[in-house]
């Protein structure tokens, strides 16, 4: 009864998630919401690591996920400072006002 | 004796680096002391070897001797050698007696004057360069000799460099003497392919006279010609004579010792090393004869209408040269040596003397304001005189003898022809009238000159006066060694010169190629054709003799007879006068063709093409750069597209690839 | 059709919710209905992970990633106070370029997401299997499990990312301070 889950279907299910986040992270104006589509995302890519790790019998899927957690959680914090500074500076937080990098 | 040969450059070239690095400490009689006697002392040493040879049997007159092996390339070798035979002894006679007179007479001439230690420096090193000419052993050192004598000749012509005019007159003459340059290089480098084509690979002289014949005749002819447009260059033919008359704005000696004596008489000493190679090409000694005869009667006619006293006299070496090619053409080598032998003498004896008379003048060059200088310069000119005499062609004298024995040749050898004859004759007339022009116009009647210019007139120091005395001395009695058979003589440079050119008078005489036989071959011939030798010559000076007595008539007894002659023809005295425009012409197609093309490649060139393509490529960069810049739009999320972009690449490459 | 069990069951509840949770998250105005519909998804991914036999990371995933950063970016929303719509100061409309641009972005992606499909349906898992079998994970804890391996096989770039994690706190703190 407690059969496993085919791993493809988890695949396909993270890129799904995956691609709703990347078309989120390109469309939308506020940084916050593109932010938490690129969150979204590395959901996606955590959610292929832990179903290939349950595939292979092996714990490296998982201790991969936390490292990527971990990682998560620094950039969240200095990220969201970053868009603090950034609505301190121009008094919004719409993307296309920080285009500084035109070249 | 012929362990000693390679002394005979090495000394002056030892005076050359002694005053060359020491001038400036010792003084300046020392200085010029030490280049004098370097030259006397080659001058011993060449009557030294002389008088070995005159012990020796003719076929054995030959010492070469190898110093260093300068370029040694497989079978190929160029040593730095020397090679004395009959013909460079009478070179080097020539080049360091007449050079020894010269650097005394310098002595006096110079004195006074800045550049004084930097003169014999120079004049050493020419003397050193010309010995190298005339005893190198092989092509490229003669060649090296031949350069070395162009330098010199531009440093010592641009001597008082300050003056434009002397500096210009020293760049033409460096730049016309490199256009035969190149033609003695085409022709260096023709023989040496043709002759390494057949096997042998050399460029001594004596091995390719052994080797001669190996080359067929259409390519001696072009070799051959290819080297006379080097002697044309050097020697002042037509048509790159132009260089000659100007290089006269160089001290007097130095016109003397170069543009008279030794280094234009490179090109006829050329084609006397070279005579094997010349007798194997009639038509290119066809050339030969016909541009020296043309430039003789050419510069001949130009010294009518010149007033400048050394332009006169460097019209007149163009012209003698031209004789000297005469006789080459025709064949008639050994007259030819002869006649540079005894024109180095009068001819080196003019020009100083008119130096002597410039002194005396405080530097005026113009005839037309001197005059009357007999009574208070004596030696000047009673030397002068002989000189004029001599280059005349009177009986007697050293040049009558010369010259005759070229005009004979030209009328009687095989290659000779009437009309070069007739030619050379009418030219000897016009010699004999212009010099004698110039001497009555310099030394004779009132004297023209300004009071303050006729209070300094005075003779010449002793320095100057007594090499002038030797050369009159040599003028007269030089011509004695040349005595023609006819006369009683034995024609002994001639025979001198025998083994030099021996195995190639049969062309001038009667065909047998054995050099006993063609000797007595000549002399048969002369004997047969004795009447018509004697007839020529006694025609020779008859028309000498007019030629004074016109010159007399015109500037003695009837001074205003020019005048009314030059009123009457204005328009050809014009011409004549300006040197019938040559230089003019060589100005305008050379001089401003060549900006003209320079100009152009300027522009369609430089500034279209090579700049065109530099910042072609900076624009096509700076636009390629434009255009890739739209990418970096500033906007975050058009980066993450591309990255999603280059994701799709890399993922479908993954797909895709395990499939092949 | 083993899709047919309990734990199918689950796995494609918990992931219609994901889903459909992420694409409203999408597609929402109000970043604070944004936030919210994250954590939904969130909590689904947890549940698919404990079905997936990581109850750990499931946890950390409620903890970490619902608890700590949706709470910091739910605090920062509210701080840079937008309210209804997102055009807060950027009320010029759109140039018309820049959304023509991101609708081809977001039609491409759409590959991308053909190719992951391609991918993850046709292509047969050819790793070697390990030594962690679910039974043998759950026979010891999978806590403890996690515990030894990260202590242990992974312990340098566990402190590693601990020094991350310091330095992350640093410079959040340093950007974000208010000059005196």
């Amino acid at each position: 009864m407690f059969q496993e889950i085919p791993p493809g279907l988890c695949f396909a299910l993270s890129g799904v998630l995956f691609t709703i986040g990347a078309i989120g992270a390109i469309t939308r104006k506020n940084v916050i919401v593109i932010f938490m589509c690129i969150e979204l995302m590395l959901n996606a890519a955590n959610l292929a690591f832990i179903a290939s790790g349950n595939a292979l019998s092996s714990m490296d899927g998982a201790v991969f996920v936390f490292f990527v957690m971990t990682v998560a959680a620094v950039e969240a914090a200095v990220g969201l400072a970053i868009f603090v500074m950034i609505f301190r500076l121009h008094g919004t937080v719409n993307a296309d006002d920080a285009s500084l990098l035109k070249g | 004796m012929a362990d000693y040969i390679w002394l005979i450059p090495a000394f002056p070239a030892l005076g050359f680096l002694i005053n060359g690095f020491l001038g400036n400490r010792i003084s300046k009689s020392f200085a010029a002391w030490i280049a004098c006697l370097a030259i006397f002392l080659s001058f011993l040493t060449s009557v030294a070897i002389i008088c070995e040879f005159l012990q020796m049997p003719p076929t054995a007159r030959i010492f070469e001797m190898d110093i260093y092996n300068w370029i040694a390339s497989g079978e190929f070798s160029v040593p730095i050698g020397f090679r004395i035979d009959a013909l460079s002894v009478i070179m080097c006679l020539v080049v360091t007696g007449v050079g020894f007179l010269i650097h005394v007479y310098s002595i006096g001439y110079m004195h006074g004057d800045p550049g004084f230690r930097r003169f014999f420096i120079y004049m050493n090193l020419f003397v050193f360069m010309m010995l190298l000419l005339v005893t190198g052993n092989n092509l490229l050192l003669m060649f090296v000799g031949w350069e070395g004598v162009g330098l010199c000749s531009y440093l010592l012509i641009g001597f008082w460099y300050e003056k434009d005019s002397a500096s210009n007159a020293g760049k033409k003459a460096f730049i016309v003497n490199r256009v035969g340059d190149f033609g003695f290089l085409m022709g260096i480098f023709l023989l040496f392919a043709t002759l390494g084509a057949q096997g042998v690979w050399t460029l001594k002289f004596g091995e390719i006279q052994q080797n001669a014949h190996l080359l067929n005749g259409h390519l001696v002819a072009i070799i051959t010609l290819l080297f006379f447009v080097g002697a044309v260059g050097k020697s002042a033919q037509i048509p790159l004579y132009v260089w000659l008359p100007d290089a006269m704005e160089g001290p007097t000696p130095v016109s003397s010792l170069i543009h008279a004596a030794t280094m234009v008489t490179a090109g006829v000493y050329m084609i006397a090393r070279l005579n094997f190679l010349y007798s194997m090409a009639p038509a290119t000694m066809f050339v030969v004869a016909i541009i020296g005869v043309l430039t003789a009667f050419f510069a001949a006619s130009i010294g009518f209408a010149q007033y400048d006293i050394k332009r006169v006299l460097a019209y007149s070496t163009i012209s003698q040269l031209g004789f000297m090619f005469v006789a080459m053409g025709v064949g008639a080598y050994a007259a030819g040596i002869f006649h540079l032998m005894t024109h180095a003498f009068f001819k080196g004896l003019l020009f100083l003397g008119a130096g002597s008379v410039m002194h005396a003048m405080s530097g005026e060059l113009d005839m037309r304001n001197m005059g009357g200088l007999r009574k208070k310069t004596p030696v000047t000119y009673w030397t002068f005189f002989i000189a004029c005499l001599a280059i005349a062609g009177i009986p007697g004298f050293s040049g009558f003898f010369s010259k005759d024995e070229i005009l004979w040749k030209a009328f009687s050898s095989s290659q000779g022809h009437m009309l070069i004859w007739l030619l050379a004759a009418v030219t000897a007339g016009m010699t004999a009238f212009y010099m004698f022009r110039l001497f009555f116009g310099t030394f004779h009647g009132e004297c023209r000159a300004s009071e303050e210019v006729k209070h300094h007139i005075h003779e010449s120091p002793r320095v100057m006066t007594i090499p002038l005395m030797i050369l009159a001395f040599l003028s007269l009695v030089g011509g004695y060694v040349g005595i023609p058979h006819i006369l009683g003589g034995g024609n002994c440079i001639e025979q001198f010169l025998a083994p030099v050119f021996g195995p190639t008078t049969h062309l001038a005489s009667t065909g047998s190629f054995d050099i006993i036989s063609a000797a007595w071959a000549s002399a048969g011939a002369a004997g047969h054709d004795g009447s018509l030798e004697l007839a020529l010559m006694v025609l020779s000076v008859i028309i000498a003799l007019i030629g004074i007595s016109i010159a007399y008539v015109f500037y003695v007894k009837n001074p205003a007879l020019p005048q009314r002659f030059t009123a009457k023809c204005a328009r050809l005295y014009h011409v004549v006068h300006n040197k019938y425009f040559v230089d003019e012409l060589y100005d305008l197609i050379f001089v401003r063709g060549t900006l003209k093309a320079g100009g152009f490649l300027l522009k369609a060139v430089d500034d279209g093409m090579i700049e065109g393509l530099v910042n072609g490529t900076a624009a096509t960069m700076k636009r390629a750069g434009d255009k890739l810049r739209r990418i970096e739009t500033g906007y975050v999320q058009e980066y993450a597209i591309g990255i999603i972009l280059g994701a799709i690449v890399v993922v479908g490459y993954l797909i895709v690839a395990p499939m092949f | 059709m083993d899709i047919i069990s309990f734990k199918g069951v689950i796995f494609i509840v918990a992931a219609l919710v994901a889903i459909a949770s992420s694409v409203l998250m999408a597609t929402r105005r109000n970043p604070i209905h944004i936030a919210l519909w994250m954590i939904v998804v969130f909590f689904a991914v947890a549940v698919i992970y404990l079905l997936l036999n990581a109850q750990f990371i499931a946890v950390a995933q409620v903890m970490v990633y619902a608890g700590a950063i949706m709470m910091l970016i739910l605090f920062v929303i509210m701080l840079v106070q937008v309210e209804k719509g997102e055009e807060a100061g950027g009320a010029r409309g759109e140039t018309p370029r820049l959304s023509k641009m991101r609708v081809a972005g977001a039609l491409i992606t759409v590959i991308l997401f053909v190719e992951m499909l391609f991918g993850a349906l046709f292509y047969r898992m050819t790793g070697r299997g390990g030594d962690y079998t679910a039974d043998a994970v759950n026979a010891v804890g999978n806590v403890k499990t996690m515990g030894s391996l990260l202590y242990g096989r992974y312990l340098f770039p566990f402190e590693i990312a601990s020094i991350l994690l310091l330095v992350g706190i640093v410079g959040a703190v340093v950007i974000a301070k208010r000059k005196k």
